[in-house]
């Protein structure tokens, strides 16, 4: 199984490690509920090194992502980020992605570790059928680190000599961390203010022990996995698949539609015109069974028709009641109303709620 | 955390401490680990009725679910209350305060040393 190339810090460190993404990866050091505490309070530090970075270089990089993407990428300023997914004809989401524009003819796309080779592939095909060539895999050649929470900034720019109140949320710039080349985007995965920072994989311990040095908390996927959760982002996989159209998943502004050539416009412009037959919802439970990945739902306790299902699900650690997200049919999935989860034989009743179910205060 | 020599341990990761003939069970620090912070457990009523091998209650991580098996037959006489309570005591102190729950057995099975339990998790 592939190891990011901090592995051995991670072990030495204590880590459990767990299969995530075809990745041998740290799932937590110590304490799942001291390392999501970390990020909510203080500042994270995740090894996020198996995901994908591709990126796209060349005269007509914009034209091209503007093809093989939902999104409009030559909207985008450089300098600045986009979330953005890439369907194939059908509508279905073959990834989530942070697309960046690095200048004019340069962007970077991260994508998901699991779904590195579907979209290396998907953006490699459409390449071709525009006469484009310059998209390139460098995922191997990097480390991505992600440093969350309140006190990240701070804690970053201790080791940084980048002004980081020159880059706003959803920004990327460049400098060097402890003297080590590299993209600084304030992006992330936890619903804190917090940075991703990107650069030579050969330098990886390095950065990461200078970052922990400054005060930052190493964090495992479990953690990751309940932050992303509380902050109502969705994880491919659970949320998002194949099966899932951009409008189902409540992502129809992701799609700019008032153009209409780009891969899988032509499904999606069908159905952008009819209501979703279900949409993702966020749901809260009472007590502290948290309902899982895959627990069916029903209108209520004495129903047998499934209705839906649990997609994500966990006792929220900040809130301290189960939070979850799942699908249901578009008739039951007004905000305020009531179903019931089968929770390994027992029924409990859920709300569905507003995403996110956390939001910090600025 | 070494698996203390006093005590019979199953392949689901239980422990069983036998006095008399009251047996205290609890799940192995091994166990504990797998699992993550433990943040809910559902244990059986006292007075029920518990059959070896049959699962008989759950323990939650924020990650997971566990389930214990009894590791004998009998009936449960006593809950931990303080796991109920403070479900991270499993994780503090698995062999101790983290107990939860003791059952008068009619039988004893014949269950694994510590030894031989700690070949299972690769700890021996």
């Amino acid at each position: 199984m592939p190891q990011t190339p901090l592995h051995a810090e991670h072990a030495r460190l204590g880590a459990s490690f767990t299969d995530f993404g075809g990745w041998d990866m740290p799932v937590r050091y110590s304490s799942d509920l001291a390392e999501h505490e970390a990020v909510r309070t203080n500042a994270g530090l995740f090894d996020i090194s198996h995901m994908a970075e591709i990126f796209i270089k060349g005269e007509g990089s914009a034209t091209f992502l503007d093809y093989a993407l939902v999104g409009q990428a030559s909207l985008i300023e450089n300098g600045k980020a986009k979330y953005s997914l890439i369907c194939n004809e059908d509508g279905g989401i073959i990834d989530d992605l942070i697309v960046y524009r690095l200048e004019d003819d340069s962007y970077l796309v991260i994508a998901n570790a699991g779904n590195r080779e579907a979209v290396v592939r998907a953006l490699k095909s459409r390449a071709t059928a525009v006469g484009f060539n310059g998209v390139e895999d460098k995922s191997d050649d990097f480390a991505l680190l992600a440093i969350q929470g309140p006190n990240a900034t701070k804690i970053l720019q201790s080791v940084t000599d980048t002004d980081l109140s020159t880059l706003p949320y959803y920004s990327i710039g460049t400098g060097t961390v402890s003297g080590v080349e590299a993209y600084l985007c304030r992006t992330g995965y936890t619903g804190e203010d917090g940075f991703e920072v990107l650069f030579s994989a050969s330098d990886a311990v390095k950065v990461f022990n200078a970052l922990i040095q400054a005060g930052a908390v190493p964090c495992g996927l479990a953690s990751r996995d309940t932050l992303r959760l509380e902050a109502g982002m969705p994880l491919y996989g659970h949320e998002l698949n194949l099966d899932v159209n951009p409008y189902e998943a409540g992502f129809a502004k992701v799609v700019r539609l008032e153009r209409n050539d780009f891969v899988g416009s032509d499904a999606l412009q069908v159905l952008s015109t009819k209501t979703p037959s279900r949409a993702l919802v966020g749901l809260v439970g009472e007590g502290k069974r948290a309902a899982r990945a895959d627990y069916p739902l029903y209108a209520d306790s004495e129903s047998t028709v499934q209705i839906g299902t649990i997609t994500s699900g966990a006792l929220s650690p900040t809130l301290g009641y189960p939070v979850a997200m799942g699908y249901l049919e578009a008739d039951y999935s007004e905000i305020g109303n009531t179903v019931s989860v089968d929770i390994r034989g027992t029924r409990l009743p859920m709300t569905i709620v507003k995403l996110p179910f956390y939001k910090r205060s600025k | 955390m070494s698996n203390p020599t006093n005590r019979s341990y199953t392949k689901e990761h239980e422990w069983v401490l036998v006095e008399g003939d009251v047996a205290t069970i609890g799940i192995t620090a091994y166990a504990a680990e797998k699992l993550g912070d433990v943040v809910f457990v559902d244990l059986p009523k006292v007075g029920t009725t518990t059959t070896y091998m049959k699962i008989c209650g759950e323990i939650e991580s924020t990650k997971s679910v566990g389930e214990l098996y009894a590791p004998l037959d009998g009936e449960v006489v006593e809950i931990n209350d303080v796991v109920v309570s403070a479900p991270e005591t499993v994780n503090s102190d698995p062999f101790g305060e983290g107990w939860l729950i003791k059952v008068k057995f009619t039988s004893l099975p014949e269950l694994m040393t510590a030894e031989e339990y700690a070949a299972l998790t690769g700890e021996g």
